[in-house]
């Protein structure tokens, strides 16, 4: 068996184009959020009656639906709602999971032991249970979705915060800092935050993908977007009516969805391989 | 004795804080379930402020929220979560009932998820043929990255409607069960395979197994009868994310294959705010999870006889790594 330097050269190369094609169609997706009309200059909402479920070709690529409205056109100009809903999602998660974790670890005792039971629970209940528990309490659209994704993902912040912050908490720097004066809340800005911040938004990245698929998987639900507005999730529900008959409206917005979350995933996790390789 | 007592506690007190953070959510969120079943059944805008008040009575939201809290908790012990806003229904009996098909198909996809994300681990790690471990160990990432509504919906394309082998929905005989499992094995079986290969990849690395290996025995012998041996208890930590990802699955595999079952009932309560019904799909959720947890934690001591003494160790810290 070859030693595990020798095995990562050998990982890594051939996969390299695989990171460049990750990045490259984010960056288009990126795009497509910002600037719809770059991709495509068909409507996204009205449809042409007339060339109703046309199959994918070089005047339609994704095919059309059955008002006639061009799918392509529907994916790209739903990247914008899918991309900020899963924004959203990963802020929630991050802002609202750190604070708890930053507080837990850092004043400790009872509120600690309480803090950390209670995200104990967070992680016992499945991770579409929970956003579908806080959807069903805050009401339907995206913004709830997303507000619901974010929830049901805070928990692995919340305890990877509260461990960073024990670990900077104890060491050598902190104390010396403590010792020269510096107060708690000093302390936590210039030593604790910075020094959580690197793992805290590796595992964001990594969030990033699960928000996508958790996130399209309640807008398929119907718990998001309503009809005519385009969203990736909802895109799929919406050709299932079809399946016989019309392929390409699911498969393929179901396919941007599926490319969108590799792409990630294989991005995150080469942030993930450099840091710990730093290390 | 005094630890199996003390793991008990510790599942009842988590089983506690899934009713107490579920009816955090679902009763003291904004948002009003009378004014949605109002507005559902009896054409809403036109119901009188009696009306709402004699609902809101019934539904007893208008208690001091602990006093709620108080009766619910009790109410719940008793294995009552209200009735179902939307039908009327008891609604603890309207999920239990929903459960054997979910079962069904859930024990056929932990059937499916264990042989093939367990095959793939073990044959990843086992192969001496680089290409084809690389491509084993590269299947569970993306299992995990694909949204299995799409892939449920991809499955019935080609096997219901190109191939015609098998039924593209309902719930009846076994042929019906294939799909559904088979899409929702998918992401569990990629959490499998993860865990497991990684999980084998540390065991072929310690020293234990330089050491049988030196004495002779078998690249085989060393794989199946030592590596893997230890490195499917850790595994086992899984059981409780699984039958969660399961029963959260189904609420995706259910709407797509139109399937009767707790996934399809959660989803129906869902999209009306069906406040207790939502409740009683999430302690039930706990429950299991809290279960099975306990069953393996109990079980540890007795598979690994190195951790009779100290139960519960070993896996708290398992899990704090998962």
């Amino acid at each position: 068996m070859p030693d595990s330097v020798t095995r990562r050269r050998t990982w890594s190369l051939p996969r390299q184009p695989g990171l460049v094609l990750s990045a490259v169609l984010l960056a288009a997706v990126l795009l497509a959020a910002v600037a719809p009309g770059v991709f495509t200059g068909q409507d996204p909402i009205t449809g042409v009656p007339a060339e109703r479920l046309r199959a994918p070709s070089p005047a339609h690529l994704f095919g059309t639906d059955e008002t006639g409205r061009d799918v392509f056109a529907r994916v790209v100009h739903g990247a914008s709602l899918s991309l900020r809903a899963t924004v959203l999602a990963v802020l929630v998660a991050l802002v609202a999971g750190a604070a708890i974790g930053l507080l837990a670890g850092f004043r400790g005792g009872w509120l600690d032991a309480v803090v950390m039971r209670v995200v104990d629970v967070l992680q016992a209940v499945p991770a579409i249970l929970l956003s579908l528990a806080v959807v069903t309490a805050l009401g339907f659209g995206t913004t709830n979705v997303a507000i619901a994704v974010g929830v049901s993902n805070l928990a692995a912040f919340a305890r990877l915060m509260r461990a960073e912050v024990l670990r900077v908490r104890s060491s050598v720097f902190v104390e010396s800092a403590r010792a020269s004066g510096v107060r708690w809340p000093g302390v936590l800005a210039r030593h604790v935050l910075p020094n959580a911040a690197g793992p805290v938004l590796v595992l964001a990245t990594l969030t990033f993908g699960t928000a996508v698929l958790e996130v399209s998987a309640l807008s398929f639900l119907g718990f998001g977007a309503t009809p005519p507005t385009p969203e990736w999730g909802a895109l799929v529900a919406g050709g299932r009516n079809f399946l016989a008959t019309a392929w390409w409206m699911t498969t393929l917005p179901g396919l941007t969805v599926a490319a969108v979350v590799l792409a990630t995933n294989r991005l995150s996790r080469a942030l993930d391989g450099e840091r710990s390789e730093l290390r | 004795m005094t630890a199996v007592i003390r793991r008990l506690a510790q599942a009842i007190v988590v089983l506690w804080a899934a009713f107490t953070l579920s009816f955090v959510i679902l009763y003291l969120l904004p948002g009003d379930a009378v004014l949605t079943k109002l507005g559902s059944a009896d054409g809403g805008i036109n119901a009188s402020p009696e009306q709402i008040a004699q609902v809101r009575a019934e539904y007893g939201v208008d208690d001091p929220v602990l006093v709620q809290y108080g009766k619910r908790l009790w109410a719940a012990l008793h294995g009552d979560f209200g009735r179902s806003i939307a039908t009327g229904d008891d609604a603890t009996h309207q999920v239990l009932s929903a459960l054997p098909p979910t079962l069904a198909v859930s024990g056929f996809a932990l059937v499916l998820a264990v042989v093939f994300g367990g095959g793939i681990a073990v044959l990843g790690t086992y192969t001496r043929a680089r290409w084809l471990s690389h491509l084993l160990l590269s299947l569970p990432p993306l299992g995990i990255s694909l949204p299995s509504f799409w892939v449920g919906l991809l499955l019935i394309q080609v096997f219901s409607f190109q191939l015609g082998l098998l039924p593209a929905l309902g719930s009846t005989g076994f042929a019906s069960l294939v799909l559904p499992s088979v899409t929702l094995a998918l992401p569990t079986g990629a959490i499998i395979g993860q865990v497991l290969a990684k999980s084998l990849r540390t065991q072929l690395a310690q020293p234990y197994v330089e050491i049988v290996r030196a004495k002779g025995a078998s690249r085989r012998r060393v794989h199946f009868g030592h590596a893997l041996r230890n490195a499917a208890l850790p595994a086992l930590t899984l059981v409780g994310v699984v039958a969660g990802n399961l029963l959260a699955g189904s609420v995706i595999t259910e709407t797509v294959f139109s399937r009767d079952g707790v996934g399809r009932v959660t989803a129906a309560a869902v999209s009306v705010q069906d406040i207790p019904v939502v409740q009683a799909v999430i302690v039930l959720a706990a429950f299991f999870f809290v279960t099975l947890n306990l069953v393996v934690d109990l079980l540890y001591p007795v598979l690994d006889p190195r951790l009779a003494r100290v139960p519960g160790e070993l896996t708290r810290r398992e899990r704090s790594h998962a």
